[in-house]
């Protein structure tokens, strides 16, 4: 690649198609180890598209996704999972019938070797352990949240993909699942979420990405943006204030 | 007496109904597919047992010892070949594909073994028989038929509901693109379903063989509709369902046969059309887990 600093997770010149839509368009970015890479956008802005197709949920039309340097483009998204890219989709996804703990099992059983354990999902949510025997169609949202999280990180993933884990769920439960970053970062783990919530988004992160349909509005450390600029480019107002210095905006 | 001796065998016939009936409920509660083809596949099962004691001369009982395996690979074989490639176009084309493999047997079958009715000897047995009372004549063939389906089903449960396969198995029955993420290829997990499916329908067939004389055609005019009538009366998607089902068949149809032996089958569709009515998830709720 031309640029010398590659990044743990490399997307270049994404496109990705539904049928006749075009859900998202050329669309690049780069991901170091250890960060906290949020894309923010509105509905329909492609973010989750973005996420589906680094999973290898989704088929893209053009470009190329790398992890470590290896292209993952035509992989399956279970070889993925075994190449260290987990996603966390949204809407959670547990396997309703299962329960706590066989969603866990069923999680940790391609799992590559790692830090995180059963037990040590166990740990960071207090609850879980004496609900295990619970189907996962009984709990409520946010505990199920938590066990999609569980289930993924038990993979042992080394970019995990977070797909609006406030969706549906309340601001005081979502406060709790945001403050739970710093423990995963701590474990070597390197984050990329997708989020509308962009105040809560704005306190964790180390890079925003912006996407209006389907195409990148902003993108830059969150020291360097200014609300307006992010009002902006979420919204696709006007385009002429936000930039301040440090922040490369493209128009689509 | 009669009518209990009605009852008991009503129940005993439908355990091997239940057998029938666990491979067509575990292909449609994992993969949606229902398999058009499943009664032919019972009565392939009886002809291959058929060649296999004509060439190796082992007693009927032993067949089951390479049929069931080699049905097992075979289901696993078609699966990842033309019944994943007919589920990747739609629900639709499976129900085509598999009724287009139902033609093909019946008339292949036809071809090589003509439209006469064969069965497996075993000498004595199916005859052998004790008596409770004057009434109630219970043969053993029967009963151990009973007892492999209940054991099969047992151990079909215990195998989906505590082994690592099985919960795998759940999970892709749930949400395939779920288990897709957790790293799970839903594409093998549904070979292994469809070569259990397989493994248990050769072994209804081969007691089928047994019990009965068999042709080519009675996969579909028979063992098919009787599979299907003791899902829907159990259950979809439940293998406990599965087996009352096919106990409450059996039993309806020995007391149809009973009232007059022309009664027997059409007893069985009146049942089946009233649990249609008035409990359309079946007798059992019709659980959403396959476990």
């Amino acid at each position: 690649m031309s640029d010398g600093h590659l990044g743990l997770l490399e997307v270049r010149e994404l496109t990705v198609h539904h049928g006749q839509l075009c859900a998202l368009s050329g669309v690049s970015l780069s991901v170091s180890p250890g960060e906290v890479y949020a894309m923010i956008g509105a509905n329909g802005a492609g973010k989750s598209t973005l996420l589906r197709a680094i999973a290898g949920l989704d088929r893209p039309t053009s470009g190329s996704i790398a992890l470590d340097g290896a292209d993952i483009t035509q992989l399956r998204p279970e070889r993925r999972v075994k190449a260290g890219v987990v996603l966390v989709p949204e809407g959670r996804r547990l396997f309703p019938s299962l329960t706590v703990a066989e969603n866990l099992q069923v999680g940790s059983a391609y799992a590559r070797p790692g830090p995180w354990s059963i037990e040590r999902v166990y740990e960071l949510f207090g609850w879980m352990a004496e609900r295990r025997s619970q189907r996962a169609e009984q709990l409520s949202g946010g505990e199920q949240q938590a066990v999609a999280i569980g289930r993924a990180l038990v993979a042992n993933p080394r970019v995990l993909l977070l797909d609006e884990l406030s969706l549906g769920l309340a601001p005081v439960v979502v406060r709790r699942i945001y403050g739970l970053l710093p423990d995963l970062l701590a474990s070597g783990l390197t984050v990329l979420v997708v989020e509308q919530d962009v105040s809560q988004v704005l306190r964790v992160a180390t890079h925003i990405h912006c996407l209006l349909e389907g195409r990148t509005t902003l993108q830059g450390p969150p020291g360097d943006l200014t609300a307006e600029g992010i009002e902006d480019a979420y919204f696709g107002l006007g385009g002429s204030r936000g930039q301040a210095s440090g922040i490369s905006e493209v128009r689509p | 007496m009669s009518w209990v001796n009605a009852v008991i065998q009503g129940v005993l016939l439908g355990g091997l109904y239940a057998l029938f009936a666990c491979g067509l409920s575990l292909m449609f509660g994992v993969m949606k597919v229902i398999n058009l083809a499943h009664g032919d596949l019972a009565v392939v099962a009886a002809y291959l047992a058929l060649g296999v004691i004509t060439v190796t001369h082992v007693p009927a009982v032993w067949s089951f010892v390479l049929v069931v395996p080699l049905f097992a690979v075979l289901g696993y074989v078609l699966q990842r070949t033309l019944i994943q490639a007919s589920l990747d176009r739609s629900v639709l084309t499976t129900l085509l594909v598999t009724f287009g493999l139902s033609v093909v047997i019946e008339n292949g079958l036809l071809q090589f073994f003509s439209a006469n009715s064969h069965s497996l000897g075993i000498g004595s047995l199916v005859s052998d028989s004790f008596s409770i009372g004057s009434q109630i004549t219970i043969a053993y063939l029967q009963l151990v038929i009973f007892a492999v389906a209940v054991v099969v089903l047992l151990g079909l449960q215990y195998f989906l509901s505590s082994s690592k396969q099985g919960r795998l198995i759940r999970a892709v029955a749930d949400d395939r693109e779920a288990a897709q993420l957790a790293g799970a290829d839903y594409r093998h997990v549904f070979g292994i379903a469809a070569a259990i499916a397989f493994g248990t329908v050769a072994l209804a067939g081969l007691a089928f063989g047994m019990y009965s004389s068999f042709n080519p055609t009675i996969g579909t005019d028979q063992l098919l509709l009787f599979a299907f009538e003791a899902v829907v009366i159990g259950g979809l998607g439940s293998l406990w369902g599965t087996l009352a089902g096919g106990m409450l068949l059996g039993v309806v149809q020995q007391i149809g046969a009973q009232i007059s032996s022309a009664d027997q089958i059409l007893a069985g569709q009146l049942v089946f059309l009233l649990v249609l009515v008035v409990m359309p998830r079946g007798i059992t709720g019709g659980r959403r887990s396959m476990a």
